[in-house]
């Protein structure tokens, strides 16, 4: 079986010398915020707004550092301008790993319309987009946009798919009785 | 209180005398000007653009930079945009951090339209309601001794807003050129090896 790309990417965050990551949490990306927190070399920030992990993130390469930035595919919209004006401008490295929603058996309609956008988005602002759908894929992937952010001073995004993550199940995984009103 | 409210860059060339060694990023607008004008040298980050960012960023190199102290200079229209990056800040309690915001109650830039700390909104206490553990709100010359005071002695982080007349500044500018400024910034921290070579 292969090695949950949750997993992968915190080893590979080790390997390539991350040592801030920035979050605005997703279900999606639980695990991943877990291992960071657990990791003594890893200064996990909880934030506001997504906006804020890419100021985070160029802040910690102006100090040496290398940071990380996750967010949910809605947050992405948060960060337009500040990826735009900042980390193009400057050419500041940026890696981001956005767990998608909006795709693939969404059931909040409500996501649909900033999933879809995401990747157009980014792809706009000159970022190079790689979409996964399997562990596997997110490993490749996630170790390529890491080369490519801190050493050819690229902004990359991991879109990980609401196919490998699953689709979020209001029913199941948030309430144990559910009342339907506006009926 | 007092009618006269302090002048920008009498404030800021008070403050850089206390500076030390403390690296500044300086947010967009005015507090760019003011920073060049006061005290210009390779360790200050310009930022022509990405409005509310700079507190966020003035974060990410202090905890970088966990030996060195880190100024943000920012203006109250910039901090506001950015504000839950207060919160951000307390919960990381990074004890270089030191955000200083030159509050003249106006968008400097975009023809001097009126921010929200003209009618009523107090920073120092968003700042304090954050969980920022120094703050204060700086009206006169006292008030500023305290501050420099703080800069000494309070646990940091702090946030100061420091209430100045709406007056345009002197136009002293740094290159715009943000690869410039980056890179000039990183070589004069991190020396020209690591700052020109992946390490």
């Amino acid at each position: 079986m292969a090695e949950p790309w949750t997993t992968a990417a915190h080893r590979l965050f080790k390997k390539h010398n991350i040592r801030t990551v920035g979050y605005v949490p997703d279900a999606g990306l639980t695990e991943l915020i877990k291992s960071c927190h657990a990791d003594n070399d890893i200064k996990s920030v909880v934030m506001t707004t997504e906006e804020e992990g890419i100021g985070l993130s160029s802040g910690a390469w102006l100090g040496g550092e290398k940071a990380a930035v996750l967010m949910q595919s809605s947050g992405v919209g948060n960060t337009v301008n500040a990826i735009a004006s900042i980390v193009s401008s400057c050419q500041f490295p940026l890696f981001m790993i956005v767990t998608m929603r909006g795709q693939y058996g969404e059931s909040n309609p409500w996501q649909m319309p900033m999933g879809q956008a995401v990747a157009p988005v980014l792809k706009s602002l000159g970022m190079h987009v790689f979409e996964v759908e399997t562990d596997d894929e997110a490993a490749e992937a996630i170790e390529a946009g890491l080369k490519m952010a801190f050493v050819s001073n690229a902004a990359v995004a991991i879109l990980i798919g609401q196919k490998l993550i699953g689709a979020k199940s209001f029913i199941a995984d948030v309430a144990e009785e559910v009342i339907n009103v506006d009926n | 209180m007092s009618i006269t409210k302090l002048n920008r860059s009498d404030v800021l060339n008070k403050l850089m005398e206390v500076r030390g060694n403390a690296l500044a990023i300086a947010g967009l607008g005015s507090p760019v000007w003011d920073l060049a004008a006061s005290d210009h040298q390779p360790e200050n980050f310009y930022n022509w653009g990405g409005m509310g960012c700079a507190i966020s960023m003035g974060l990410g190199c202090a905890l970088a930079q966990p030996k060195r102290n880190v100024w943000v200079i920012t203006g109250d229209g910039e901090a506001l945009m950015g504000v839950g990056s207060f919160a951000t800040v307390a919960n990381q309690r990074p004890d270089n951090l030191v955000i200083i915001i030159l509050d003249n109650e106006h968008y400097g830039e975009t023809g001097m339209q009126k921010t929200h700390t003209s009618g009523g909104t107090d920073l120092a206490a968003m700042a304090a309601g954050a969980g920022i553990p120094t703050t204060m709100t700086v009206h006169n010359d006292e008030d500023l001794n305290n501050l420099i005071n703080a800069l000494k002695t309070s646990p940091l982080p702090l946030v100061a807003s420091i209430k100045v007349e709406s007056t345009k500044p002197k136009l002293v500018l740094p290159s715009r050129d943000g690869v410039y400024i980056k890179t000039r910034f990183r070589q004069a921290v991190l020396g020209s090896t690591a700052a020109l070579h992946v390490t």
